[in-house]
């Protein structure tokens, strides 16, 4: 077992447009990127839990060239709208760094 | 023969910088044009709503002179994709301001095209009425209102009014609102390279070094033909790597591997990447799918006046009962507003608390511990400023004087870091329109204004 914080690369998160959040999850390695892909952990449904978004609305990419995972998610408020805490969608990414991976 | 077009990208955005040295070396592959996006949605709806450029005009200037002075001594077209930001007409007419005033003291001339973005209201409508208009994801359908309640609308131009300024003989283009990657592609295609490879060296190029290691802001060099994309850093300190140039492909899109642009799809499913030197890489088997044109629209509405105010508690026993501490607060604030006469819909407060949820909010899941210490991020938005800070002062002062049980210090309980401790943040806007608007013409919602420089 070991925390997504731990052994991933990069962990981000960014706006995709004022209205969608884009996160990614990136390896430094192929060994490490395939073994949690095999684990099946990172996947459209924890995503939607971790945001409160459905299952449907989570864009879901494994993108082997750079050793990611991508999902792109319906932002809760737009970007810079009343009540918006993060006009970047920069800091979105917290969520998943304690994500428990086994491997 | 393949026909080979080498592009450069200055930085990831105008005004962002570069090293002087950088474009020197770029200028020595002979680049068929140098260029630089202006622009981003990512600040938020202000610049767009405001008509303020996103990066100082003096910060602009810097970057401008460097790269007129390459250009018109090369002789190649200089292009500047989303002007000023948001690249809406202020901020087109602020960047071609400073284009003038550097020409004048630089004794610099040549044929300039300005391309527009902004959409009059009266064509949208009758494109709606025209069901021209398709609502993108889950957004509500557009509607009259939304138009009229819009401060200002842009649409994002494809390559092809840059590439009719090229037929023209532009050699200095500034475009409006568009899509990043539109001035390269405008030039590669103008030039007669295959689409597919014109859009992924695009997509390269419009962050720059955002597309190399280490990352910096710096000049990305790329040379693209009917076959491949070849990118390199023109600093000898920067590498492309396979790696380095899938992240950018990954940067502030829905899907690496399927872009939507204006007429078409790009296609990367099957993309090679084959490294040429330890900073060089080659990409191939990038695909193009034409599809029904479309410009995507950008919008702002004025959605009232903000002040906020910002100040810190380090008492324990109110940061053990902060939730009803701020919910007593809020509600003692509405009996102060409406006494005087305030409609309780003309107004908002919105409560940010740091150390506990400021920024992730109902997200948040860490819900068993808070720091030491709070920072209260206290904010009104109204139907006008007088309105905003009339509430926002008393939110201020019930924030400040409110008993709560248990209170051991009987004076002001609060620390506030500024006099004055309020701050008005004048209009404040949101983005509107998630739609796109089918088009035969790529250019004719873009009108293209010529001026001898």
């Amino acid at each position: 077992m070991a925390k997504l914080k731990e052994i991933a690369k990069a962990c981000k998160s960014k706006n995709a447009g004022p209205f969608e959040l884009t996160l990614d999850v990136m390896f430094d390695d192929l060994a490490t990127f395939e073994k949690v892909r095999a684990s099946g952990v990172i996947n459209p449904a924890l995503v939607a839990r971790l945001y409160g978004v459905k299952e449907s609305e989570v864009l879901f990419t494994v993108y082997p060239p750079a050793l990611a995972f991508k999902a792109t998610i319906p932002r809760r408020i737009a970007s810079g709208a009343i009540g918006d805490t993060d006009i970047y969608g920069a800091q979105q990414h917290a969520l998943l760094l304690d994500l428990e991976v086994p491997i | 023969m393949t026909k080979e077009v080498r592009m450069v990208s200055a930085s990831g955005i105008l005004g962002y910088g570069f090293p002087e040295a950088s474009l020197k070396k770029a200028m020595t592959v002979k680049p068929h044009m140098i260029g630089v996006d202006g622009g981003s949605s990512d600040p938020g709806p202000h610049y767009l709503g405001s008509g303020k450029t996103l990066v100082s005009p003096m910060v602009m200037k810097r970057d401008l002179r460097l790269l007129l002075r390459e250009a018109t001594g090369a002789g190649i077209p200089m292009m500047i994709g989303t002007c000023g930001g948001a690249g809406g007409e202020p901020h087109l007419q602020t960047t071609a301001r400073l284009v003038r005033e550097i020409a004048r003291e630089d004794g610099l001339h040549f044929k300039m095209a300005l391309i527009h973005s902004e959409q009059d209201k009266g064509s949208l409508k009758r494109a709606l009425k025209e069901n021209r208009v398709q609502a993108l994801g889950a957004a509500p359908p557009l509607d009259e209102g939304m138009i009229d309640r819009a401060e200002r609308i842009v649409g994002m131009m494809g390559p092809e009014p840059h590439r009719k300024a090229l037929e023209e003989g532009a050699q200095v283009i500034l475009a409006g609102r568009g899509t990043d990657p539109s001035p390269w592609v405008a030039l590669a295609t103008h030039h007669g390279v295959a689409t597919g490879p014109a859009w992924f060296a695009g997509k390269l190029l419009e962050c720059a070094c955002n597309a190399a290691i280490p990352k910096k802001h710096d000049c990305l060099m790329v040379t693209v033909t009917d076959d491949y994309v070849e990118a390199e850093p023109a600093n000898p300190e920067l590498r492309c790597t396979p790696l380095s140039v899938s992240v950018q492909a990954l940067h502030e899109t829905a899907s690496p591997i399927i872009r939507r642009e204006p007429g078409g799809i790009v296609d990367t499913r099957d993309c090679v990447m084959q490294v040429l030197s330890d900073r060089r890489v080659r990409i191939s088997g990038m695909k193009w799918t034409p599809a029904p044109y479309t410009v995507k629209l950008e919008a702002v509405e004025k959605v009232g006046y903000s002040t906020f105010t910002f100040a810190g508690t380090r008492d324990p026993g109110l940061i053990g009962q902060l939730d009803s501490f701020i919910e007593m607060v809020t509600q003692s604030s509405h009996t102060k507003v409406a006494a005087l006469g305030i409609a309780r819909d003309s107004y908002k407060i919105v409560f940010r608390l740091y150390g506990k949820d400021g920024v992730m909010g109902a997200l948040e899941p860490i819900r068993d511990r808070v720091s030491h210490e709070i920072g209260i991020l206290a904010e009104v938005i109204a139907t006008s400023q007088e309105i905003a800070s009339a509430a926002l002062a008393l939110v201020r002062v019930t924030l400040l004087h409110s008993d709560f049980p248990g209170r051991l210090c009987r004076e002001g309980n609060m620390a506030f870091p500024f006099s004055p401790s309020d701050q008005e943040r004048g209009a404040v806007y949101q983005f509107s329109m998630q739609h796109v608007v089918a088009t035969d013409s790529p250019t004719s919602m873009f009108p293209i204004e010529y001026e001898s420089i």
